[in-house]
């Protein structure tokens, strides 16, 4: 299992593996916020947390159909599955490698952008909190998603189509989170909420993943 | 311990591919899986090594005491031979790697990435990965594709070895690998295609 990590994570920084492509998008997508909805600083910090978790979402997204796919492509994924390695603990290791690629980088880079975006300094506690505590979830319905497209050409439109649904409680309570604690009200219930989903999600989908992973490699 | 199959039905998708199939492996012992393209040893392959589950029949023998080694490689190009067999070391609780190296001439390539080698050594390094899993029984599948003359008696010598450490090996190949022990099971009899009746996609699709 360590060894699946961190060949996953030696991929990840090697050339063409993607590592920080997902930081550079959230980059990209919230500086260009302010170009697009104009530079008031007001409109900028309502809208601040809901688009910071939107670009985080849409970030997870974009290396999502890369966690699977490579390795059933070359036939890595046959030669795990009749290893001592569970699909299981496959699918829980994919999610995790992803989260440390993708969900990290964000958690840790959401300061700067919550300033950028004129986020009331109340609120970036509970950004980052609420990226933290979210983010682990993404990658788990990711992988989940991944597991379920596994083997079809050109899957990501379908994983995005899949997935992003699975995505709205976790943005409904992160949002709501954030913008409770930015305007300085209670937002610790939203957060445990965020928590709880992540909690469940770590708990079940990496059974439903396995099993998607079984069915596919039929 | 003998790999016993008895009696096996094996599907690939929808369809039925073989019935009947009923083979025994005894330690030591090395078996030629032959039979024109199309016939099913893949099938019956990835049945034995776990990867599709049979439609009916048993296969009698420990899921961890297969290894399987399929038409795809399975290495990653980014990283170098050395670290695609650690890799697999550390998937399968070995941590040897220098027996792998050495039965497959790897040495001078260790530190080259997978990416920048040819078919061939591509090949060597994916059977290597056999020696490695440090499982009984090897489930081969056209083993030799790509490999030169020198190569495949390379290869051969490797299995030899590995029967003469008490392990099997079923073997699916079109050419002669030169194991003078190995017995030969034609798979033609066994072909048996038909849609299955207990297709759960069936209905979907139709």
């Amino acid at each position: 299992m360590i060894a699946l990590l961190s060949r996953d994570l030696a991929l990840a920084i090697r050339a063409g593996g993607g590592f920080g492509l997902s930081l550079a998008f959230f980059l990209i997508f919230t500086t260009m916020v302010p170009f697009g909805v104009g530079p008031e600083t007001g409109v900028l910090a309502v809208i601040a947390p809901g688009i910071l978790w939107l670009g985080a979402l849409l970030a997870c997204l974009l290396s999502l159909d890369r966690i699977f796919q490579l390795d059933w492509e070359d036939g890595t994924l046959d030669l795990i599955a009749t290893s001592p390695v569970p699909l299981e603990g496959l699918a829980a290791i994919k999610a995790l490698a992803h989260w440390i690629t993708t969900g990290l980088p964000l958690v840790l880079a959401a300061p700067v952008l919550g300033v950028l975006l004129n986020l009331p300094a109340s609120g970036h506690g509970w950004l980052m909190a609420s990226l933290a505590l979210g983010t682990p979830a993404l990658s788990a319905i990711g992988t989940f998603g991944a597991a379920l497209t596994v083997g079809i050409k050109r899957g990501g439109l379908l994983l995005s189509l899949l997935v992003l649904p699975l995505y709205m409680p976790t943005l409904i309570f992160a949002a709501l989170c954030v913008t409770r604690g930015a305007a300085g009200q209670e937002a610790l219930t939203p957060l445990l909420l965020v928590g709880g989903i992540t909690l469940g999600c770590l708990a079940v989908l990496p059974f439903a993943a396995a099993a998607a992973l079984r069915v596919n490699l039929r | 311990m003998t790999l016993r199959v008895v009696d096996l039905a094996c599907a690939r998708g929808p369809a039925q591919i073989l019935a009947g199939v009923t083979f025994a492996v005894a330690p030591g012992q090395a078996l030629i899986l032959r039979g024109p393209n199309g016939a099913g040893k893949t099938t019956l392959l990835r049945t034995l090594a776990g990867l599709t589950p049979p439609l009916a029949g048993r296969i009698e023998a420990d899921p961890d005491a297969i290894a399987y080694a399929a038409h795809a490689d399975g290495l990653k190009a980014q990283l170098s031979v050395r670290e695609n067999l650690v890799f697999w070391a550390g998937v399968f609780g070995t941590r040897d790697i220098t027996a792998a190296v050495a039965a497959f001439h790897l040495g001078p390539l260790l530190d080259r990435r997978a990416g920048e080698m040819s078919a061939g050594q591509k090949r060597r390094l994916s059977l290597a990965r056999l020696l490695v899993t440090g499982r009984p029984i090897w489930c081969l599948d056209e083993p030799t594709v790509s490999l030169d003359a020198e190569n495949v008696a390379r290869f051969a010598s490797a299995v030899t070895a590995h029967l003469g450490r008490g392990g099997a090996a079923i073997i699916a190949t079109h050419i002669d690998l030169g194991l003078p022990t190995a017995q030969t099971l034609d798979i033609t009899p066994f072909v048996a295609k038909r849609i299955r009746a207990d297709d759960p996609f069936a209905e979907a699709v139709a």
